[in-house]
Order: structure tokens, then sequence, then C-alpha cells
């Protein structure tokens, strides 16, 4: 009984260690990142091409999605909004539900799932495949030549992926609300105008996406670079990046979200 | 000899895990020459290869290369000194998302100024060299395994290396493909003027090609001498790996608990 008890006990400390381990790893992993990111801007052909995968073609997928959230949110919002009567506000609500919140948090989801994961796979089966001991071999670092890109590719294409999704929502909350349902479309765009500041909401959404893109980037090259290189290893890396990713976004959504809009 | 060799290894030992995996090796490769690293799968081959890449540092002992004793460059040494070798890993590790012209050309690019006309120039002749001139636009996912292999072998050879590493580059090839790569590595050796070092466990391939034969077991070195001494070695060891035999001083059961230990559990032996 005692014996298990201890076991038991012994387990958890090793998962509680193992996990400072880890992070601490990861940080370190974080800041060779950084510090080997030069060819990533002198030879920004390379960021560029990872931008290409990681950006242009999560595209399709973050616009429909925007494209339907803002139809949903014109919907929902006007059935609310019309009970008090103020159903001309709903410009304000769709843009700043998508401008402050929507915007970065489902965008950086769909980023997780749909570029993250691309980037562990890559790197884990480049790794699995020895194609990163090659590249050592050659004197190239691999940091430098395949994480650091593939890094700011993600850093850079958040941001611009979540205006792209806001836009696309817009646009949505504006066909159902003006074209479908009939609300004025004078007050859908003044409202939204009056009422939106840029540096209060919009600057704070993109400093939000941008921290998204980068706690994105860093997990998902993190977790391709350290996956077991096995099939396995890196299904379950692939796996850990998207759950990980997507707890840590809504996490810090909320840490950034008490610090941005404190009721001002 | 009045050169010295191109890499020596002195009393290198090697621990993983606290398990050793390399004790007291000794080996020597002289300039010019072809040398075979044979032994049973695990043996520490390839972890011998990592060491004097320096992908990994020796728990004891050296590994000197040209002189310099490689665990005590810095980063940068590091990387200057692996641009004087090339390596061929198990499968050919290509880079799966260029074609086999950039393949060839990523070292070139990355470590030169050359020209992109210059370095299309070199590309070709390297992948003349390995018979694959026309194959340039191929991806390496259209290439069959023992054409992957070459490939690799001509990027590995893109700048010239003073010294070539092969792991196991005969694995999974059919007779013929096999036969092509030991010419090639022999022939590349020759005109490239450097050494090379093959590990493998691939007996009769590599005694036709090397000069000198290190045998490894359980991380030691059990045997050496030139292909002749190799074939007629009496020495238990080397007779049963070059003969193939089942019998002899390598045991076929991996080393485990008692056999009744394991089958009626600790408790009941």
């Amino acid at each position: 009984m005692l014996d298990r008890a201890t076991s038991a006990l012994r387990g958890l400390g090793h998962r509680v260690t193992s996990r400072i381990w880890r992070l601490g790893f990861a940080s370190r992993f974080f800041l060779a990142t950084l510090l080997y990111s030069g060819p990533s801007f002198r030879r920004f052909f390379l960021t560029v091409r990872e931008i290409y995968f990681t950006g242009v073609l999560s595209l399709i997928i973050i616009l429909v999605s925007g494209l339907f959230v803002g139809m949903v949110l014109g919907l929902q919002g006007y059935d609310t909004l019309q009970r008090y009567g103020s159903s001309e506000a709903l410009g304000i609500l769709v843009a700043l539900s998508l401008v402050r919140e929507l915007g970065p948090v489902v965008s950086a989801l769909l980023f997780a799932s749909r570029a993250g994961s691309a980037i562990t796979a890559e790197i884990g089966l480049m790794k699995a495949t020895e194609q990163l001991s090659a590249m050592e071999m050659m004197a190239v670092n691999p940091i430098a030549r395949v994480v650091a890109p593939r890094f700011w590719a993600g850093v850079i294409s958040m941001p611009l992926l979540a205006a792209l999704f806001s836009a696309m929502g817009i646009f949505g909350g504006y066909l159902v609300g003006v074209q479908l349902i009939g609300v004025d479309e004078g007050s859908f765009w003044s409202q939204m105008q009056a009422s939106v500041d840029f540096r209060e909401d919009i600057v704070n959404g993109v400093i939000k996406s941008a921290v998204f893109g980068i706690i994105v980037s860093w997990i998902a090259v993190f977790e391709g670079y350290d996956s077991e290189p096995t099939a396995e290893g890196v299904s379950g890396a692939t796996t850990r990046t998207v759950v990980t990713s997507s707890l840590a976004i809504l996490a810090a959504d909320f840490i950034l979200t008490a610090f941005m809009f404190r009721g001002a | 000899m009045s050169n010295p060799p191109l890499v020596q290894i002195s009393d290198l030992n090697f621990t993983y895990d606290r398990r050793p995996v390399l004790t007291g090796i000794n080996m020597s490769i002289p300039r010019g020459k072809v040398v075979a690293i044979m032994g049973q799968s695990g043996c520490g081959k390839t972890t011998t290869l990592r060491l004097i890449g320096g992908q990994l540092k020796p728990s004891q002992g050296a590994v000197r290369f040209d002189g310099k004793v490689i665990h005590e460059l810095d980063a940068d040494g590091l990387y200057a000194m692996r641009r004087r070798m090339g390596m061929l890993f198990q499968f050919g590790a290509l880079f799966t998302d260029i074609s086999v012209f950039d393949n060839v050309a990523f070292q070139m690019r990355e470590h030169t100024d050359l020209s992109e006309e210059m370095i299309r120039d070199l590309v070709l002749f390297k992948l003349n060299a390995v018979g694959l001139r026309g194959a340039q636009k191929l991806m390496p996912a259209e290439l069959s395994g023992g054409m992957a292999r070459r490939v690799a072998l001509a990027r590995a050879i893109a700048l010239d290396p003073l010294l070539m590493m092969y792991d196991e580059p005969f694995t999974g090839l059919d007779p013929i493909t096999m036969g092509v790569i030991g010419q090639l590595i022999r022939k590349l050796n020759d005109a490239l003027g450097g050494s090379s070092i093959i590990v493998t466990h691939d007996v009769q391939e590599s005694l036709q090609i090397v000069d000198y034969v290190y045998f490894m077991a359980d991380g030691k070195v059990v045997a050496e001498g030139t292909p002749d001494e190799i074939r007629a070695s009496d020495k238990a060891y080397v007779h049963q790996f070059v003969w193939g035999e089942m019998d002899g001083p390598v045991p076929f059961q991996y080393p485990s608990a008692p056999y009744r230990e394991q089958i009626y559990g600790a408790a009941h032996a």
C-alpha cells in the first residue's frame, strides 16, 4: 500500500519535473531561434518561401471561416440588439467582436491547426529521415536554415491573417445584417467608424495576433525539432502542437484582454 | 609512415545514459586510404562516425581530424571542419522538398559565393560522376533507393571533402547497385585524393574495395587488418562474421534476465 503510494507520488513528481525540464529546454530553443535569425532576414527569400506555405496556403480556411463567423455574428447580434431597439448598432457589435476578440483568437486557432501542425510534421519528419543531421554535417545550422525561417514566417503571417479574418467577418456581418435583414446601411457603417478606436481596438487586436503568432510558431517549431524521430513520435508531436497552442492561445488571450480592456 | 593520419582516434570512450557504448577505441585513418569499420548492428559503428563528425562528444579520449582535437573546437571551428568532411547517410537523407539539382547545389549555395552558372556546371560534374546527370530535375520522391543514395553521394562530395564517411552505404540495395556504389566509393576516393571511412556489415562487398578493416564488437575494436589478413584470420569472431556463421562467439540471444525468471516472474524464480 505504502509502496504503491510512494511510487504514484514519485511518478507524479517525475511528470512535473520532466515538464519543467521541457519548458526550460523550449525556452533555450526559443533563444537559439532568435539568436540564429540572421539568415531569415538577410536571405529573406527563405522566409518568403515559408510565408507562402504557412500564410498563403492558410488563406482559404481563414477567409471562409471569417465570412461565416461574421454572418453568424450578424444574425445573432441583430436578434439580441433589436430587443432593445438598437439594431442599427449592429455594425459596432460585429466590428468590435471581430477586431478585439474573434479575429485574433479564431484565426490563431485555425492557424495552429492548419499551419502549426504542418510545420511540426515537416520538421519532425526531416529529423526522422536524418535531413537535419545531414544539414549539420554539411556545416549548415538547421536552426538557422530550417527553424528560424518557419518561425518568422508564422510570426509575420499571423497578424495579416487575423486582419483578413476580421475584414471578411465584417463583410459577412454586412451581408447578413444589411443585405439580408435590412439594417440601415448608413448607420451600420457610420456607427462602426465612429465607435471603433484605432489605438484601443485595432492596435490591441494586432498586438494580440502578433503574440499568438509567436506562441503558435514557437510551439510548432519546438515540437517538431524535439519530436521522437519515429512515425509515432511525429504524430504525437503534431497533436501536441495543436492542443498546446490552442490552450496557450486561449490563456494568453485572457491575460492580454485583462490588461488591454480594463473597462476603460 | 611519414604523413600523419587524417583521422586519429585515441583511447576513445563514449557513454550514453551511463551505459558504455564505446570503450578504448584506437583507430587511424591514413590519407588516401579507404578504411572499413565492420561489426554487428548496434556495436557502436555509427556512434564512432558521429564522434568523428563532432555530433557527439566523447566521454574520454579524443578524435583528431587533420591534427585538431574535434571536441575542443568551438561552433565556428566545428562548422569550418565539417566543410572538409562529407557524409553519406544510410538512406541518403536527401532534402525532400527540393529537386536533385538543388540538393547537390545546397552546400555550394550555403558556403560559397559562386555564381549560379558556375554552380550549375559544378552540380552537373558531380551528378555526372555518379551517373545521374539526366536526373537533375527529378524530386527525391521520384528516385529509387539506389539512385537516391547516388544523389546523396553527389551532394556529399559537392565541396570536394578531405574525408568521406559512409554510414551503411550498401544497406537495402540490390547486388548490381551495391557493386556500383562500391566502385563509386573507391573511384571517388582516388579521384579526390582524400580518405574514406565505410561503416558497414556487408563484408564481401566492402572487402573488395577497402585498404584496411577494423572489426568492432560491443563497443571495442576486436580485430584489424588488411582485407587479405581478415579473410585469412583464424580469430573466432572475425571468422564467424566474415563467413556469416550463426554459431560462434557472438551469442544469438540478446542479453536478458534468466529464462526461468522471465517466464515465471521474478517472485517465483
